[in-house]
């Protein structure tokens, strides 16, 4: 999509839940509205949520201008599976967490220095070898990047984010 | 449910004849021989056997939006269901009711390039509204029925079932009848009253409004062309439509003022500039409406009717957006605005009126009348002048002989003027009109045509030939692919690259060679009685008028300008505007 300088400017991050029908295609369907119309995913993780299995919720991450965030709304809405949409960063207060398990290779202080870090971030060791490790680690995405960014300097190999799950505080439900 | 067992193919067929079908447009193929054998079997349901699957499509459109009913479509797997793309996606942008059945490779062979396999739901699943893949025959039944419903409810579409063959072929005592609740697809087709209320205040306080109807007033049904018409006309404001809505309100009516937008009238195009309230009502906006958008309108309070909510505001601010069906919010519309001139007192608008009169002084749609060529426009008001008491239906292809049928056909009556407005596709009048005319085998169908688009769907003449349907084919016969010159003209130095239509065929032969009568025509004072000798043949004819080569089609609103700044027929000075020519 082509951006002016302008509209980059305004723009936001939005979080949005979707509700859809758990059935073929259709997570297709909602990242092919995504493509064809030219609008951004920073951030998608769909799963089903309801124990017969009949519906999953999609999370969303996306970026754009605030007429470009109602039209991903309206787009999104008249979907046929797609039985509710809720923008988490306009409805107010939500939980955001993702969870990452970054691949360590070091020794000697360098060792020393990653478990302090892990601490201090509450990341879980869930792999080791004598030269490696997997930690666990969960939080908002800025924690994990920071987390993902100081375990560079001590001999990371890879890393892998499962993207934002996220729901709104309080009884109420999307 | 019934204890009786159907196979596939049945379960689909009984499903269609249920829903009320009377007809298919369709082509065979290895993966829906089982439906056709079933098809064979009964007599409730007539197929019309086309000769390409874009065709059937098409067709099938031309009957769904001349009727208000469903179209239905029978193709193979592979090049069966890709050559129904373009068709699925002209009723996707130009929301026509669509229910396209497509064979596919038995279950256990989808996914291993199984000979005339292809994804039929991935490639179609960003041209319908939505699309099955029938994996099950116990749900085949309940499908049928819920397509359907998603076809005809809300904003309407095409909808792709795709049924592998084994599938036709199992068994399956599950049978659905009658209506359908989808679980989660229910538009809703009341507006929000609080909104509407709102909406009539506006309105009740404008000074210069207009009405600028679309699409969706068809769309919607016979009653809300009435309201329209009920509501317009107790307001005294004037209205403007777009391509897609020509004929929800009458041409003749002096309250109309013709269709807006690129090729728009001069009068339509600066009063929805100049307008203070604006009522769009089933119209999205479209940028062949609007012109360059920062310059659109600029200082009119907009309302937007639409059951579309992705519609509002997707391209145009709004101030009062009223989500719901036509129909129905014109009736609620219409009552409080009753109410309201009781209480207020109706407004004359005598001095908005004396402005459009003004604009309308400039007689936008004249052209240069000449003695040894046909000009195009002459063509149309004369096929205007002589069909306008029979009744006639009429389809168009794309390009300037369709704009110039929507700025000369007078059209007063919705459902008869059948165009490919949104995807502007070439090819799309012919095979339109034999689907008219499948719907109404007794009326005057006529496909104002140019000489290049009617060789993108040339080979329906056989179509139309085994059916014996009488469609007359109107060619204006420039011999140039006339918009893309006329553009070649304005924005490229006139360098005609590959617009010239070299190596035409003799109409008249061709129209012989399947059997059909064609007449030339290139005088001007022999136009009549080649109009005359169409309409009095029967059977299908093919008239190849040759018009002026050069006519450009005025007004016009070029690309990248404001709709005041149009450029009218008789001050052909063409001015380039900013970025106008990497504009579409």
């Amino acid at each position: 999509m082509h951006h002016t300088h302008k509209e980059i400017e305004l723009a936001e991050r939005h979080t949005l839940s979707i509700i859809v029908d758990n059935e073929a295609g259709v997570l297709a369907r909602v990242i092919g509205l995504f493509s064809g119309r030219g609008y951004n995913i920073e951030h998608l993780t769909v799963a089903p949520v309801d124990l017969q299995g009949t519906e999953s919720r999609i999370t969303v991450v996306t970026i754009g201008t605030p007429p470009v965030i109602e039209q991903i709304k309206a787009q999104l809405d008249r979907l046929v599976p797609v039985h509710r949409v809720g923008d988490l960063t306009e409805s107010g207060p939500h939980v955001e967490r993702e969870l990452a398990l970054i691949k360590i290779h070091c020794k000697g202080e360098q060792q020393q220095a990653a478990l302090r870090i892990a601490e201090a971030f509450r990341a879980k060791i869930v792999d080791s070898s004598f030269e490696s490790y997997i930690f666990e680690v969960t939080g908002k995405t800025d924690k994990i990047k920071a987390f993902i960014r100081l375990m560079e300097d001590v001999g990371l190999v890879e890393a892998v984010r499962t993207g934002v799950a996220a729901l709104t505080r309080g009884a109420q439900a999307l | 449910m019934s204890g009786k067992a159907y196979s596939g193919a049945e379960i689909i067929i009984n499903s269609l004849v249920d829903l009320g079908v009377e007809v298919i447009f369709g082509y065979p193929g290895g993966a829906v021989l089982p439906l056709y054998d079933a098809l064979f079997a009964q007599d409730k349901i007539r197929h019309i056997l086309v000769r390409h699957e874009q065709a059937a499509v098409h067709a099938a459109e031309g009957y769904a939006r001349s009727t208000g009913k469903v179209g239905v479509v029978l193709v193979t797997s592979g090049p069966g269901a890709t050559n129904a793309v373009t068709g699925l996606t002209d009723a996707m942008l130009d929301s026509i009711p669509i229910i396209c059945i497509t064979g596919q490779v038995p279950v256990h062979l989808i996914g291993s390039d199984a000979f005339q396999e292809a994804d039929t739901v991935g490639i179609t699943r960003h041209c319908t509204k939505h699309n099955y893949l029938v994996k099950d025959v116990d749900k085949l039944s309940r499908i049928v029925h819920e397509a359907f419903y998603v076809a005809t409810s809300g904003r309407p579409g095409p909808v792709v079932i795709d049924v592998p063959k084994d599938i036709q072929i199992f068994t399956s005592t599950n049978i659905h009848s009658g209506a359908i609740k989808h679980r989660s697809y229910r538009p809703e087709v009341k507006g929000d009253i609080s909104a509407i209320k709102e909406a009539v205040e506006i309105l009740a306080g404008a000074k210069k409004p207009i009405f600028y109807s679309g699409g969706g007033v068809i769309n919607s049904g016979p009653a809300a062309a009435q309201l329209l018409r009920e509501f317009v006309r107790l307001t005294g404001a004037p209205i403007t439509s777009t391509l897609m809505g020509l004929g929800a309100y009458p041409a003749s009516d002096k309250q109309f003022l013709g269709m807006l937008g690129m090729h728009g009238t001069y009068e339509a195009n600066h009063a929805m500039h100049d307008c203070d309230v604006m009522v769009c009502v089933g119209a999205r906006f479209d940028d062949r409406v609007t012109g360059r958008l920062e310059a659109f309108s600029p200082n009119s309070k907009k309302i937007h009717i639409d059951i579309d909510r992705s519609s509002i505001n997707k391209t145009v601010r709004v101030d009062v957006p009223i989500v719901g069906d036509v129909a129905h919010v014109l009736e609620d519309m219409l009552k409080l605005w009753k109410a309201a001139i009781l209480e207020k007192g109706q407004q004359s608008y005598a001095d908005w009126w004396a402005e459009i009169d003004k604009w309308r002084e400039r007689d936008c749609l004249r052209y240069a009348k000449t003695k040894d060529t046909i000009m195009p426009q002459y063509a149309l008001e004369r096929l205007q002048a002589l069909t306008k008491d029979k009744d006639v239906y009429f389809t168009t292809e794309v390009g300037q002989h369709q704009m110039w049928a929507a700025q000369y056909l007078k059209l007063e009556d919705p459902n008869r003027f059948m165009t490919s407005g949104g995807l502007g596709t070439m090819g799309y009048g012919f095979p339109a009109a034999i689907g008219v005319q499948i719907a109404h085998p007794n009326a005057l169908v006529i496909d104002v045509a140019g000489e290049a688009s009617i060789q993108m769907n040339i080979q329906e003449l056989g179509t139309a030939m085994q059916y014996g349907l009488p469609v007359k084919i109107f060619i204006l016969n420039n011999e140039y692919m006339g918009m893309v010159r006329q553009w070649q003209e304005m924005n490229h130095g006139a360098r005609y690259s590959q617009s010239y239509s070299e190596s035409l065929p003799d109409f008249v032969a061709l129209a012989k060679a399947y059997g059909a009568h064609g007449i030339t025509v290139d005088r001007p004072a022999d136009l009549d009685g080649a109009i005359r000798e169409m309409m009095e043949t029967d059977g299908l004819v093919i008239v190849d008028c040759r018009v002026e080569k050069l006519a450009n089609c005025f007004p016009m609103v070029p690309s990248g300008a404001a709709h005041n700044e149009m450029i009218l027929p008789d001050e052909e000075e063409i001015k380039e505007f900013e970025g106008g020519a990497a504009l579409v």
